[in-house]
């Protein structure tokens, strides 16, 4: 086969896999009302991606939350200027590390669990089988993943940045010389000094962190719904779940971000 | 009456059904054979609506299945039970949740009357010791059976079997054969059994057609199946066979 052909098989299969993401999203929305029959399942798999994703997730964010005032501390202490390291840790840590961070590690523990599982009952008819008792898959499988990792990649994100922001104290203490007290009025005055609530990098870090857990599981329940042939299928929709998700966290959060600091002002 | 009218299905780059024309009469059990890859499971799916053809019609009780929406699709199903190779038994649920499935989701009947319809099913299929249990913890007849009691569990007027003896030793495989002709003799359900197994298309089978390169090669009543002299009943369906 030439190479445009080649090419044009790659784009149209890309094309169908975007297409068929979009559409489980739509159907996923219009069997929101139907989520009070989904309960059990819902708080089963919030609970499941809180649980399995937890631990790891503290630890990352801890280090994560770490580097970054280590990072932004050196530069900071050549201008003698350390005193805003608390400001630009919980500003950092709530706009764009926390709910990245988040979002990685539930697209790795949860995201690939849910296309493995969806994959197996994929390619062992049990997809098949609520189809024929017309039980549709989208209302029975997706909707309660998507909805609860809606929920708890937002919760999930607010732990992170809390622990992210608990990483950088101990930096910025024991390295860097600014002491306990004036890390934590900084980090505090950043969060609560807007004339809302809370900031504004608050909420658009807690909004990246809803797109994404819609996305993670969205793309996660595709890939293992297009699974197929046996066991190696099962294997590459795992992949398929975790590249996708990881690319989708990356684009929507640059997208987001773009949005309501260079577009919306 | 399930009819199959000159149905032609690819699948990527093979032909799987070729021409295929069936006819299954209510009340009886037809049996459909034939090597590895000629089309019978293709064939089932194409009757409960997951495959549509190419070319031709499928029709159950006059009405096109092909060109069916969702809603249509929905309701032609509640009519009909499909028994998987494995069962397809969802893993996290009990047998009697996974019997229970379909009544739970569309018959909007009071708990206590589901669950007295599943005790009865799983009674049927005696299986009523294992209700608690779950689907890997189970022996592969088991799973079977539960597959059948939730196929059952609807009152079908249909009910599609794909291999119900596949990978289970004789014995196992002659009560499955009992049961399958149980559920045609007692609750007058028509059955379309696709199998490889000599035993299980002699014993509850009433018709057998034996599918070769995509269509129906040859078919007839079990007795004259046996003694056809038909290359392929020889090979299916000759003392040699099984």
């Amino acid at each position: 086969m030439n190479p445009l052909a080649h090419l044009g098989q790659f784009v149209v299969a890309r094309a169908d896999g975007a297409g068929f993401v979009c559409e489980l999203l739509l159907r996923t929305a219009r069997y929101l009302p139907r989520l009070r029959r989904r309960f059990r399942f819902f708080l089963d798999t919030a609970f499941n991606a809180g649980v399995r994703s937890l631990p790891v997730t503290m630890v990352v964010a801890a280090f994560a939350g770490a580097i970054l005032a280590m990072q932004t501390g050196i530069e900071l202490r050549r201008f003698g200027d350390t005193a805003v390291l608390g400001t630009i840790t919980a500003l950092s840590m709530c706009r764009e590390m926390g709910p990245f961070i988040t979002g990685v590690i539930l697209a790795a523990t949860v995201g690939s669990s849910i296309a493995a599982e969806l994959g197996t009952m994929q390619v062992s008819d049990e997809i098949a089988a609520l189809e024929v008792m017309s039980i549709d898959p989208v209302d029975y499988l997706v909707l309660p993943r998507v909805v609860a990792l809606a929920l708890m990649c937002p919760i999930m994100t607010v732990l992170s940045n809390l622990i992210g922001i608990y990483g950088g104290s101990v930096i910025a203490e024991h390295n860097l010389g600014v002491t306990g007290p004036l890390y934590w009025a900084s980090a505090k005055e950043a969060l609560t000094s807007s004339g809302m609530l809370l900031p504004k990098e608050v909420y658009v870090g807690l909004l990246k962190s809803f797109v994404f857990g819609i996305a993670i599981a969205t793309v996660s329940c595709a890939a293992g719904l297009k699974a197929s042939g046996g066991a190696l299928g099962v294997g590459l929709a795992v992949q398929t779940a975790v590249r996708n998700s990881v690319l989708l966290i990356i684009v929507l959060g640059f997208i987001v971000t773009w949005f309501f600091y260079f577009l919306g002002g | 009456m399930i009819e199959l009218h000159s149905v032609r299905k690819r699948l990527g780059s093979r032909q799987i059904l070729d021409g295929m024309s069936l006819s299954v009469g209510k009340g009886m059990n037809f049996v459909l054979m034939g090597p590895s890859g000629s089309g019978k499971s293709v064939t089932l799916r194409h009757i409960i609506g997951i495959l549509k053809p190419d070319e031709g019609s499928v029709l159950v009780d006059g009405q096109e299945v092909s060109t069916m929406d969702r809603v249509q699709l929905m309701t032609l199903r509640k009519r009909m039970g499909y028994l998987f190779q494995n069962g397809a038994l969802i893993n996290w649920l009990s047998v009697a949740d996974n019997v229970a499935l379909p009544l739970q989701e569309h018959a909007r009947l009071p708990k206590s009357e589901v669950a007295d319809r599943v005790q009865q099913v799983l009674r049927l299929v005696k299986l009523d010791h294992a209700a608690a249990q779950f689907p890997p913890s189970i022996s592969g007849g088991m799973r079977l059976r539960a597959g059948l009691a939730r196929a059952l569990v609807t009152n079908p007027e249909y009910v599609l079997y794909d291999e119900p003896n596949a990978g289970l030793d004789p014995i196992i495989s002659h009560q499955i054969h009992e049961l399958i002709a149980q559920v045609r003799d007692d609750l007058g359900v028509t059955g379309l059994i696709v199998t490889h197994s000599r035993a299980c298309a002699t014993q509850c089978g009433d018709r057998i057609g034996i599918l070769e390169h995509g269509k129906l090669a040859v078919q007839g009543t079990v007795d004259e199946m046996v003694h056809s002299d038909h290359p392929l009943a020889r090979a299916f369906l000759g003392g040699g066979a099984d």
